[in-house]
């Protein structure tokens, strides 16, 4: 049989883990790194093919999962896209990378760029006077101070 | 139980900070080598298990980045798990895969970059949280207490654990997947300077980026595919009480994987019997504490590619262990011993080794 | 080669914060009850299987901290992890070690203390850190891009996956077990707050404390401890995709594949009409819909008909989520592992009031990762 607990939560000690987190300094390889330089740099996106199935991927990788190939053609795709898939965020979470809530509600989108056989995700701007809906065409808004990040994007919004 | 054979090895070399390549980068290297070392391709592997460790690697599920590098997408997709821990227990796993009848070849794959985060906290995060956490205790000062009563229980004396350390560095240096391949002069061990008393700088194993990737297959393909099967006879896994609730001194966990591991294979005289082993020693020590606990007393015949102080990859390291014994039951090592025909691999995780594989392979 | 099935499972109360216990505690509690439910003590165990997140709790090697509670002190002790999944893929895991006949009685544990820590943002960190953390939000987001362009695909309606969670709700009433225990009804579902669209309050799973254990044995032993095992007759899973926007959004794919291949393997080929019952990973409300379709039971964008149809309640032809599934319950790491023990003890007769009658092969299934599933058939028959 299932109890009810007795006792209340004010009978029980609790201990805070505090400020404690892992500091990481990821690589990103050697794929990551030129697409995230040609980002900063010149504002472009480029994907690698597969010699086999042709698929062009972004996020760029060293292997084509269904194929098991090495990927080296570079193929420059976008910036302008598809919207293929999206949400809007509204409710509040810790976002890890800033140990922060995060401010909602914002606009999620798979974004398909031209070109690219898989998805790229990033922020939506969303609009009142413009609800978003699947297959609308969206372009990238750069940030000035780019730093070869995902961040260096703003947000996507209606072409 | 039905043979089961190790048919191709695979490993990057191991380094200090391999910045240009994702642990992904890593997986596919070793795998790739693995499946070259078997003369097969990745449509004869019919299943995966890959090890890894979330905290190491930084993220959640961190298998995830690893699926598209070890072949796990390739054609419809394969069955794959993940065991997060020693990649010697993810063998025990990929190696139970096929003598349950549910496959015939196991691609086992292990990784990990502790270059990327902070090692001592990654390892005090393995202490409790509510009761020794706090200490500030990671995985060097927990092996530091360890050392200390080992070495006053057994009268070891510091020149015993400074030979280990010279013995495995010169073997170390002939390995060329070795991170650290300087030899060292006893005086040199001796004088290095103290990080946990009595741990000295020469004591600790480096902790290297890398991958490391082992192909096990059921008889019938093994003895119809592959060029030098290499087979399993006796295999042993065993976890102790946690670090503040045991005898740092001892290890039965281990007495007891290895009591398995030999009954299966039929040992009764360990150092009679088995030609070469490979210990996962994180410590100089532990090479002589492991070496008690494992009934083995000929020395010279351990850590012949240079062990974990020539070079040491969490979780890839008891995979690396049984890939080396491999290639001395090959005749294919860097550092060959003569005649050899059985083999010790041996695998540990957790504090102070708190738990232990022992795998016994013939050729 | 050992054919191998699940001979007793205990679960611990579950509920939305355990703090009257450390999660060493509440693994102990799933792992006494699973001990007495098999008629054994620990002596009996030759191996102890265990999972969770480890980022959920903030421990390393969860396996080894936890093992005075587990089990697994001087016993072979490994540890499975593979996200959302990892109660699935402990539950494939046990079925394996013990048909490799290594093991010969094993104890499966899968627990999780989500109170512990900010559930959404430990499921971000699953993400690559450099690709997906910086919009990426948790499960519900990832689920209400899916759900949305299922929604777009078929027409289907947020009143069609209403419906759906009304059915799970409802049959969570009779479990005891259940973390939410409360009936709700369409129009509830329908006006809860929206948290991502289309995704609202109600069409999602909780976050809960809990774990679940289970023992395997072989057929040495299976049929000694337990008068009508679940046998286990077979296992698949798939996971695909290294970053999110890989996934393509219709069908659920890895299910679709491992359904397939398991599917062949035992010789089914209407699942609607062979198989009695089914525990399904569903974390929202439309999965209900749109993952039963991957698993073979309706035409593409059919779902909802067979939920309306009252197919899949309690009582129907092919009874879905008896226990209430994962909208009622969610400690992820056990999440998996109780739709195994779920269909288990169908299987046994040990169901109390949510007992079907006549259950001779159920399925469960196991969701998580990167749109990952693992799935496990069970029978009540001894397999030949």
């Amino acid at each position: 049989m299932v109890q009810k607990n007795r006792l209340k939560r004010s009978d029980f000690i609790f201990i805070e883990s505090g400020e404690a987190f892992q500091p990481f300094q990821y690589s990103v390889g050697k794929e990551g790194s030129r697409f995230f330089t040609e980002l900063r740099d010149h504002k472009k996106f480029f994907g690698l093919k597969c010699p086999s199935c042709k698929k062009v991927y972004v996020p760029p990788r060293k292997v084509c999962g269904p194929c098991f190939k090495t990927m080296e053609e570079w193929v420059e795709v976008g910036p302008m896209g598809t919207l293929s898939a999206f949400t809007i965020l509204r409710f509040p979470f810790i976002d890890p990378e800033t140990g922060e809530k995060k401010p909602v509600p914002y606009g999620y989108a798979f974004i398909l760029l031209d070109g690219a056989s898989t998805q790229f995700q990033h922020f939506l701007k969303v609009d009142p006077d413009w609800p978003p809906t699947i297959g609308i065409r969206v372009k990238p808004v750069f940030a000035e101070n780019r730093q070869g990040k995902l961040s260096d994007i703003l947000h996507f919004e209606a072409a | 139980m039905e043979p089961v054979a190790i048919i191709g090895v695979g490993q990057t070399v191991f380094g200090s900070n391999r910045k240009d390549q994702t642990y992904a980068d890593l997986v596919y290297e070793a795998t790739t080598a693995a499946l070259a070392d078997a003369e097969l391709t990745i449509d004869h592997i019919d299943n995966i298990v890959t090890a890894s460790n979330d905290f190491f690697d930084g993220r959640t599920i961190s298998s995830m980045a690893v699926g598209d590098a070890c072949g796990a997408a390739f054609g419809n997709g394969k069955s794959i798990s993940t065991v997060e821990g020693d990649g010697s227990f993810a063998a025990l796993y990929g190696f139970s895969r096929i003598l349950s009848g549910s496959y015939e070849t196991t691609l086992v794959i292990a990784h990990s970059k502790s270059s990327e985060g902070d090692l001592r906290l990654l390892t005090n995060a393995f202490f409790d949280p509510l009761t020794e956490r706090s200490l500030g205790l990671d995985w060097v000062s927990a092996a530091a207490l360890q050392a200390r009563v080992f070495l006053k229980e057994k009268n070891i004396s510091n020149i015993q654990c400074g030979n280990v350390v010279v013995k495995n560095r010169a073997s170390g240096a002939k390995n060329p997947k070795a991170h650290v391949r300087k030899p060292l002069t006893i005086d040199e061990a001796l004088r290095s300077p103290l990080l946990s008393a009595p741990l000295k700088e020469t004591d600790v194993c480096p902790s290297s980026d890398g991958a490391a990737a082992l192909i096990l297959a059921k008889e019938s393909f093994a003895r119809k595919k592959s060029p030098h099967p290499i087979w399993i006879r006796g295999m042993g896994l065993c976890a102790d009480a946690p670090f503040g609730e045991r005898n740092l001194a001892e290890s039965k966990a281990l007495r007891l994987a290895a009591q398995k591991a030999y009954q299966m294979a039929g040992i009764d005289q360990p150092t009679k019997q088995i030609d070469v082993v490979e210990l996962s020693e994180q410590f100089s020590y532990q090479e002589l504490l492991w070496m008690e606990e494992l009934n083995y007393q000929n020395s010279s015949r351990v850590n012949l590619s240079g062990g974990c102080l020539s070079a040491h990859a969490w979780i890839v390291s008891g995979l690396a262990r049984m890939i080396e014994a491999s290639l001395q039951l090959r005749g294919q090592a860097s550092n060959q011993a003569a005649n050899v025909k059985r083999a010790l691999a041996h695998g540990q995780y957790g504090l102070c080794g708190q738990s232990h594989s022992v795998w016994v392979l013939e050729n | 080669m050992k054919r191998t099935a699940i001979v007793g499972c205990g679960q611990t109360d579950h509920n939305g914060n355990r703090f009257d216990v450390t999660g060493v505690e509440l693994i102990q509690e799933a792992v006494s009850r699973a001990l007495q439910d098999a008629e054994l003590t620990l002596d009996d165990i030759d191996g102890v299987v265990i999972g969770n997140m480890d980022h959920f709790e903030g421990i390393n090697g969860v396996e080894l901290w936890s093992i005075s509670g587990n089990g697994g002190i001087l016993k072979p002790t490994i540890k499975l992890t593979t996200g959302g999944t990892t109660g699935s893929t402990l539950a494939i895991g046990g079925y394996h070690l013990t048909a490799s006949g290594l093991f010969n009685k094993l104890l499966v544990i899968g627990w999780e203390k989500n109170s512990e820590s900010d559930t959404t943002g430990a499921i971000t960190t699953a993400f690559d850190p450099v690709w997906d953390r910086l919009v990426f939000a948790g499960a519900i987001s990832g689920l209400a891009v899916e759900a949305s362009a299922y929604m777009r695909k078929f027409g289907v309606t947020e009143k069609d996956a209403a419906r759906a969670v009304v059915r799970d709700r409802k049959h969570a009433v009779k479990n005891p077990h259940a973390h939410l225990r409360r009936e709700v009804t369409l129009d509830e579902v329908l006006r809860a707050p929206l948290l991502s669209d289309p995704i609202k309050a109600l069409d999602i799973c909780p976050r809960t404390d809990g774990a679940c254990a289970v023992i395997f044995a072989n057929e040495d032993y299976a049929e000694k401890i337990c008068p009508k095992p679940a046998w286990v007759l077979g296992a698949a899973n798939r996971h695909p995709y290294a970053y999110l926007g890989d996934v393509e959004w219709y069908p659920l794919k890895s299910l679709d594949l491992a359904a397939k291949e398991l599917y062949a393997k035992l010789g089914i080929k209407e699942p609607l009409k062979e198989i009695n019952l089914m525990e399904l990973y569903t974390p929202y409300s439309f999965a209900n819909l749109s993952w039963i379709e991957a698993l073979g039971l309706a035409k593409p964008g059919e779902g909802a008909k067979l939920i309306w149809d009252g197919v899949t309640d309690a009582g129907g032809a092919l009874p879905i989520n008896l226990s209430g599934g994962v909208l009622s319950t969610n400690p992820i790491g056990a999440t998996g592992l109780i739709r195994a023990a779920e269909c288990a003890h169908q299987i046994m007769g040990r169901a109390g009031e949510r007992q079907a009658e006549g259950v001779k092969k159920a399925l469960s299934t196991g969701f998580g990762g990167c749109f990952w599933s693992d799935i496990l058939i069970y029978g009540s028959e001894k397999p030949s």
